[in-house]
């Protein structure tokens, strides 16, 4: 009975989100951690979307992420105090930047494709590195705040309140959830499994191979920088860490982690990475080699993640 | 004018020998083991601090020989180790794979030998300036050139005229009729990725008398170098290194004209290239 183990899955998952700021300080966390988890996880899942379901490695989804805060909090700072105006134009500036990138890696495959989207990532970083008077260099964009959401009837506090900012970080990564399984389930998200099963066969078939891929990358990086801004508003700081190469390894390896052939495994993944990281960093200063040996172990024993294993088990 | 534009070429040049340097060694690992290593930079810093470490014992010249050796056999064992279990699967493991080791050699670094910048000691006649009006030819970049032109000339020959070589060259092209004619695959690509590693090694040693020392000082070499690789062309090793010093220099002659842009038209060249000729300058067709 997949279908309803998939449904109870479901619901687990959406009850223990929505029941966070509830659950997470009793035990011994913090909400503001519960956000971050939802933030990366849709990072992750937007990776994935391209990753797991569509079979194409990109290393570089660092870059429409950083894109999407840097619109987000340059707007808010320096054209107009809204929040959801400054996530439209982070999102519309990133989405627009990866469309047209798009076209130039998509006839790329495999390493090749990959290595072209670490080295088109860090273009971005560098100029939010380089171009000191807007970006603010190193420094990064800071002097600025999320502003409170005004709906007209009602005026929701995201600011000040935690909790109304975890609600109104789950909202949207609900409606982006909901939207990346719409797709997934649509005749265009069968063609994406299929080209990523069997690339060649797909083309016999009549498959317009190349745009499918580009129109996957493109709305992967729209769910990418959709987080980003969110990142942004989370920690109304963005500086150019955001879009640096290690940050497209995070995402990775949180969809390698919780399991890349399932969707929720991304969730768990950024739950898994960031909960650990949380700890790690707090007790040793030497952060960076646990976080280096978890990829390696990850990768040695790990490799089809979480998720992937409980199927394999289930399935035995 | 011309003096400071020929500096600039000059200077472009040295990065460019050093791009080329490592992109050489990914690309010889990429080519016949199909592994980004992204611990690159991680081993080219190993190198300069193990010179660092070397040099009171063997003298400048003793760590220039030694250290390169030590960091190839480091990567001998790690491939050995680590990096054998993931040949056959998809690309993504190796690359996650190697990007955690950048990240523990960088930690690692920092751990033995410290976060702050330590000095390097060149010999002093090399430190001098060769002639006064152009006063960038110190004896320092121009050893160094010669010694990255006689080391990829080396290269070379290596792949060219000997057995090892001839069957790098065959594995890249073909893997599996390779080990059907009976190499050992496994040999092969072992030694093959500790050359790579040697080539990282080296230019670390060389890079830290004029970058300076610190953990972190490969980052700022490992992008230009998959640059210089898709600019010169996947598979190909001229192109690579053609790439390499291409790039290099376009970034020094740009720095004349407009310095804010010297490491933009890098990236700018890359996509020029891939506009126009998705394999590269020198690759292969329908190779990826």
């Amino acid at each position: 009975m997949p279908a309803m183990n998939r449904r109870a899955a479901d619901i687990l998952i959406w009850f223990l989100l929505l029941a966070a700021p509830w659950w997470l300080p009793p035990a011994g966390s913090y909400i503001e951690l519960g956000t971050h988890v939802v933030v990366y996880a849709l990072a992750a899942m937007a990776l994935n979307f391209l990753l797991g379901f569509t079979g194409v490695l990109s290393f570089g989804h660092a870059a429409y992420f950083g894109l999407g805060a840097y619109g987000t909090a340059m707007t808010i700072k320096y054209l107009y105090p809204s929040t959801p105006l400054g996530m439209l134009v982070g999102i519309v500036v990133a989405t627009a930047a990866a469309a047209i990138i798009g076209p130039l890696i998509v006839r790329l495959r495999g390493v090749y494709f990959a290595m072209c989207t670490i080295a088109f990532g860090q273009v971005f970083y560098f100029i939010a590195f380089q171009w000191r008077s807007a970006t603010g260099g190193d420094d990064g964009v800071s002097a600025w705040r999320r502003m409170p959401l005004d709906l007209g009837v009602v005026q929701i506090d995201i600011l000040n309140s935690p909790k109304a900012f975890y609600f109104f970080v789950l909202a949207v990564f609900a409606v982006c959830a909901a939207a990346m399984a719409f797709l997934l389930r649509s005749p265009f998200g069968r063609t994406l499994l299929a080209i990523r099963e069997n690339e060649r066969r797909a083309r016999f078939l009549g498959i317009p191979v190349d745009r499918h891929i580009w129109l996957s990358w493109v709305v992967s990086c729209f769910f990418v920088s959709v987080a980003g801004a969110l990142f942004a508003l989370m920690n109304n700081f963005v500086d150019p860490r955001a879009l640096r190469w290690d940050q497209s390894g995070n995402f990775v390896i949180m969809a390698v982690l919780g399991g890349m052939r399932s969707f929720w495994g991304p969730l768990i993944g950024a739950a898994i990475f960031l909960v650990l990281q949380d700890y790690i960093s707090s007790h040793t200063e030497n952060w960076m080699s646990f976080i280096g040996l978890f990829f390696v172990l990850i990768v040695l024993f790990f490799p089809r993640g979480v998720l992937g294993l409980v199927r394999r088990r289930s399935a035995s | 004018m011309t003096q400071l534009l020929l500096f600039n070429v000059f200077n472009g040049l040295i990065i460019g020998a050093f791009y080329a340097l490592m992109a050489l060694g990914l690309s010889l690992i990429l080519n016949l083991s199909g592994v980004i290593n992204f611990a690159h930079g991680g081993f080219l810093a190993i190198g300069g601090y193990l010179a660092y470490t070397l040099i009171p014992y063997l003298g400048f010249w003793g760590a220039l020989l030694a250290s390169p050796f030590l960091v190839a056999l480091i990567g001998v064992a790690i491939e050995r180790v680590l990096i054998r279990q993931l040949y056959g699967r998809d690309p993504l493991y190796s690359l996650l794979l190697t990007f955690g080791l950048a990240f523990m050699i960088e930690d690692g670094t920092r751990f033995i030998w410290g976060a702050q910048s330590l000095p390097y000691q060149i010999p002093n006649w090399l430190a001098a300036p060769l002639s006064t009006t152009y006063f960038f030819l110190t004896g320092y970049r121009v050893f160094m050139m010669a010694l990255v032109a006689a080391v990829v000339f080396g290269l070379f020959l290596i792949l060219n005229h000997t057995r090892l070589g001839l069957r790098i060259r065959a594995g890249t092209l073909d893997l599996e009729t390779v080990s059907t004619l009976g190499v050992n695959v496994r040999v092969l690509r072992n030694l093959n990725f500790g050359l790579g590693i040697y080539l990282a090694g080296l230019a670390g040693v060389l890079a830290v008398g004029m970058l300076g020392l610190q953990p972190t000082i490969g980052d700022n070499l490992i992008m230009p170098s998959f640059i210089a690789i898709i600019v010169g062309g996947l598979g190909s090793l001229p192109g690579t290194l053609a790439g390499g010093l291409l790039i290099g220099v376009a970034s020094g002659v740009t720095s004349v004209f407009l310095p804010s842009a010297s490491e933009a038209v890098i990236y700018v060249m890359m996509a020029a290239v891939l506009i126009v000729r998705p394999r590269g300058l020198l690759g292969e067709e329908g190779r990826f």
